[in-house]
């Protein structure tokens, strides 16, 4: 296998780390919206904590995206 | 940009000199960066001079103004505490600047002439500079309050002693990571946004030029799918500020308050 080939497939591989995020973030969003509904008066305050989460777990798919880019232009 | 069928995505994020050149070794160069920090800086300025007018009755333009205001002073004082008066120049600077170079970064001025939009939040530069001066009065703030006591931070308070020895090292590393996350999400979160809406653009034409009439339909679907992704890039372009500025009091709230 060349080196060509080889950056091409491990950019792919490190984009499925997207993918993987995307269940977090959206594990974040629904947990939230599941004890908003139970409890809307109390949702608005939690928004902050609601972001805070939203951004950790987006960090990680953003990570694997700059992972992908990195191996595609940076090498 | 688009020859012999190449995507060439990274083109966007190239600085470029204005006035001056890099090659005679002379670090004054002014580029389209510094060109559309000035030109949202000046957004910035219009509109907060705009407001900026203490009317009894306020009006629309007033109102705005004042909400933007409220909005990251209820943020500061709801995170920070009694305390957070003194913080809030900072983060309500990052999370204006953040907000308006996102979404002037977003704004359709190609359409018009050569005046493409330059996001400058898509460089690290600009945001790991930011997250720098966040720690630097993270760090300031800590010492300067609580001396050396600063270090209890990463010291769970009613933990066993095993589990401090344990957790601490886990702390202080992720301590040590959050600059670098502070700075690398705004930036990854432009830089990938502008990515996508760049190969997608270039499907649009690549897909006209096939002359086909399967062609004219992915081409109207690449479009389609290019005005949802750019609502949720105005979206993500709050959030990210958004987000910035909560991470940044957040911080500075465990180096006045200490947990």
């Amino acid at each position: 296998m060349d080196l060509a080939s080889a950056k091409l497939i491990g950019a792919g591989l490190a984009a499925i780390g997207v993918g993987v995020a995307s269940v977090g973030v959206g594990f974040v969003f629904g947990s939230f919206l599941q004890s908003a509904i139970r409890n809307p008066a109390a949702s608005d305050g939690q928004q902050g904590r609601l972001y805070i989460g939203f951004a950790a777990a987006e960090l990680l798919g953003l990570m694997a995206f700059a992972v992908a880019m990195l191996i595609l232009f940076a090498f | 940009m688009a020859a012999e069928g190449k995507i060439d995505p990274m083109h966007q994020f190239v600085i470029q000199p204005i006035a001056g050149s890099f090659q005679h070794g002379s670090p004054f160069v002014f580029t389209n960066s510094a060109l559309w920090t000035l030109i949202v800086l000046g957004t910035i300025w219009l509109f907060m001079f705009g407001g900026m007018k203490r009317e009894l009755i306020p009006g629309r333009w007033q109102v705005a103004v004042e909400g933007l205001i409220t909005f990251v002073d209820d943020m500061v004082n709801v995170n920070i505490g009694p305390d957070g008066k003194k913080y809030l120049p900072w983060v309500f600077t990052s999370f204006v600047f953040l907000l308006f170079a996102n979404l002037m970064g977003n704004m359709p001025f190609g359409v018009v002439a050569a005046a493409h939009p330059f996001t400058v939040t898509s460089q690290f530069t600009f945001t790991g500079v930011m997250s720098i001066i966040t720690f630097a009065i993270v760090l300031g703030v800590g010492f300067w309050k609580h001396g050396l006591h600063f270090f209890s931070l990463f010291v769970p308070r009613d933990a066993p002693l095993v589990f401090k020895f344990a957790i601490a090292p886990i702390e202080f590393l992720s301590f040590l990571v959050r600059p670098f996350s502070l700075g690398l999400r705004p930036f990854i979160a432009m830089f990938a946004g502008h990515v996508l809406l760049d190969v997608f653009g270039n499907f649009v034409v690549q897909s006209l030029n096939a002359h086909s009439a399967g062609g004219v339909g992915l081409s109207i679907l690449c479009f389609l799918f290019i005005m949802f992704v750019s609502m949720i890039e105005l979206l993500v372009a709050a959030i990210q500020a958004y987000v910035f500025a909560i991470l940044t009091s957040l911080y500075i709230s465990e180096a006045v308050n200490l947990h």
